[in-house]
């Protein structure tokens, strides 16, 4: 890269802070829309108070979480407690600096990318970061020093590592069509057929390890309401807990792009027109497929019922990871046979 | 560039391993070396091995060292109670351990001092890695995975609760879809009409509120 | 621009370290975790000598040690758990019988 370092630092501030605006925002209003989509499931209105069609409603939640008193359990261990929310939402937000959104365009005459940090095995940086999103709920659980939390706790830490496998070998089958884990290269690898079509099986293994991996319906049994109260987070309250929440939903949106970079295309889809449009029309696409998948994140938490956990591991072990080790193995004779 | 990301990173791994060494709680020497490990891969970088820096996350910190934590979280592993260190091994093992590192780093210093290490000097592809792991080093690739089946099947046969033997969980208490149960409720020694003043039949349910329901009314 | 001798040195120091916990500390989980710190220093010394030598045998034992660390924590921690479960203690100083 030919560009001084002092416009590298800038452009990549720059970047950031609009990520960071982009990510949040989005992150306040997918919570309103799977509140509007799942009362709608339902048959109830959902929130509709706070403007035109509750569409204030996640500025209220912020204020409401900012005012809320800090509480500290007094058998905590302060500072595990304070570092664990932290964490989570680090970790989260550091994943998404990998994702490429769009193509290349010129920022102070500089070529530069939709992406953050353009870097070539991109794909194991977001396998690495995502691994460690599990201190945090590890760590908040036990400092805690609650019986629900500690069992959430557990239960996450479990959840998480075993599914973690799964997730990984479900991307190797695409990695290994398209000869390389940067992924921009896996994207452009997929100008001719979305890797959805020959690695079907590895597309539904990802969907559902993503599923356990960020803790949602029908694998959010961490926080089971019902049994545990919340979970990991139980004993923690206002902007803490609003932490979590956050890290939550960004881990959502991390793999749904991904499971778009790796399996549907990435930005590709019809452009035409003007240049600037042929510029932005890549972005639209994307977030479209991005889009998809966190409706199917709603869909399914207003659809489907909990698992039990043994049911959860044993499916996890015994169903998920073999299947898809059958399915590294027929990819690579495939691909030996094809060449 | 390069001088200042190495001593930084270099700090962080050093300031993290004398925390491990000094922290009394095993939690905090967990946390201290995920610190140490990062901070390595970040060095890992610097030299060129990007393959193995984020092995070195996924794997180490994300497995290896969660399964620690775990263990700490499961073992309760607080402050361990102080029994009789030996002040002797201490007043001589601090020394020894400073000769030998003082040696090392002589030694070092002296043998590759000259030898001068710069960004992208030599950079390790992945599919390098690859290429080397599947023709050159095939065989041991072989025995590694062999060893990872034995040791899968050791960690299960170890930590597996031996109930027979220990008598301390009875088979029966095993909970079935959240129902409680008459084995349960004998389990928590609470007789099995104290709850509710109703005996709650084992039979399966599919929720276990309607059961807690039908029993306080019939208390009432 | 820094010389190699850094990499080794402080790769030296995260080796001392690690065997000064391994006597010292006395908790079992401890000490298994000043092992793996030894382990991290000998990574670095062999990432650095792979880089300065322009050989790929560095990087791959990395990979090995880290294979076997991982398998190593598996079968190390089982038997942590079950020596804990039997003698309801950490301490290696209570460990002291071979039979209970």
């Amino acid at each position: 890269m030919s560009m001084p370092t002092g416009i590298f630092i800038l452009i990549s501030l720059i970047k950031c802070a609009i990520a960071l605006f982009v990510l949040l925002t989005l992150v306040a209003y997918i919570q309103l829309a799977e509140r509007k989509i799942v009362a709608h499931i339902q048959s109830r209105v959902g929130p509709n108070r706070v403007g035109p069609y509750g569409f204030l409603q996640p500025a209220a939640d912020a204020i409401k979480f900012i005012l809320k008193e800090e509480v500290t359990p007094a058998a905590a261990h302060k500072l595990l407690y304070l570092m664990a929310p932290m964490i989570s939402v680090v970790v989260a937000l550091v994943a998404i600096s990998v994702v490429p959104i769009g193509g290349t365009f010129h920022l102070f005459g500089y070529p530069t990318q939709f992406q953050i940090a353009d870097i070539n095995i991109g794909l194991l940086f977001l396998l690495g970061v995502m691994s460690l999103g599990v201190y945090g709920i590890v760590l908040a659980g036990w400092s805690s020093n609650s019986k629900y939390s500690f069992l959430g706790s557990l239960r996450g830490g479990s959840q998480m590592v075993s599914y973690e496998l799964a997730l990984g070998l479900a991307l190797i089958g695409p990695v290994m069509i398209a000869g390389s884990l940067d992924l921009r290269q896996i994207v452009q690898a997929q100008s001719h057929i979305w890797y959805i079509i020959p690695e079907f099986v590895a597309f539904c293994i990802y969907l559902t390890a993503a599923f356990a991996e960020t803790n949602r319906i029908p694998f959010d049994l961490p926080e089971a309401e019902g049994e545990l109260g919340a979970g990991y987070h139980t004993e923690y309250s206002s902007m803490k807990f609003a932490m979590f929440f956050l890290a939550e939903y960004v881990n959502m949106v991390t793999v749904s792009c991904v499971a778009t970079l790796v399996f549907l295309g990435g930005w590709h889809g019809p452009v035409f027109g003007p240049p600037q449009l042929q510029l932005w029309l890549p972005v639209f696409w994307f977030c479209l497929k991005v889009g998809f998948f966190l409706f199917l994140y709603i869909w399914v938490r207003g659809t489907l019922p909990r698992f039990r956990y043994d049911q959860l591991m044993a499916f996890g072990w015994k169903f998920l990871v073999p299947l898809a080790l059958a399915n590294v193995l027929i990819t690579g004779v495939v691909l030996s046979v094809m060449k | 560039m390069h001088p200042a990301l190495f001593f930084i990173f270099g700090g962080i791994a050093l300031a993290g391993a004398i925390n491990l060494l000094v922290q009394r709680a095993p939690i905090y020497s967990a946390l201290s070396l995920v610190a140490v490990m990062g901070a390595l891969a970040v060095l890992f970088l610097l030299l060129g091995a990007e393959f193995i820096a984020f092995i070195q996350i996924i794997v180490y910190a994300g497995a290896i060292m969660v399964l620690f934590v775990f263990v700490i979280m499961l073992l309760n592993a607080d402050v361990p109670e102080p029994t009789r260190r030996s002040k002797v091994a201490q007043a001589i093992g601090y020394p020894v351990m400073a000769l030998l590192l003082v040696e090392l780093a002589g030694f070092f210093a002296a043998a590759f001092g000259a030898t001068p290490v710069r960004t992208g000097g030599y950079l390790v592809q992945v599919a390098a890695v690859g290429q080397a792991l599947f023709h050159e080093f095939l065989l041991p690739f072989e025995v590694t995975s062999v060893l990872f089946l034995v040791g899968v099947t050791g960690a299960v046969l170890l930590a597996a609760r031996r109930e027979e033997r220990h008598g301390a969980a009875p088979r029966a208490t095993r909970v079935h879809a959240g129902v409680p149960t008459r084995a349960m409720a004998e389990a928590l020694s609470v007789p099995p009409n104290a709850m509710g003043g109703a005996v709650i039949e084992p039979a399966p349910q599919p929720e276990s509120e309607p059961a807690h329901a039908r029993a306080q009314g019939d208390g009432r | 621009m820094i010389p190699l001798s850094y990499y080794l040195i402080l790769s030296a120091i995260l080796f001392c370290i690690g065997v000064a916990g391994f006597f010292f500390k006395r908790d079992i989980v401890s000490i298994f975790i000043s092992i793996e710190l030894m382990l991290n220093g000998v990574n670095l010394a062999f990432v650095a000598f792979s880089h300065a030598l322009h050989s790929i045998s560095g990087n791959l034992f990395v990979f090995f040690v880290m294979v076997v660390a991982a398998a190593e924590a598996a079968v190390g921690l089982a038997i942590i758990i079950a020596v804990v479960r039997a003698r309801q203690t950490l301490n290696v100083d209570r460990m002291d019988l071979m039979k209970l």
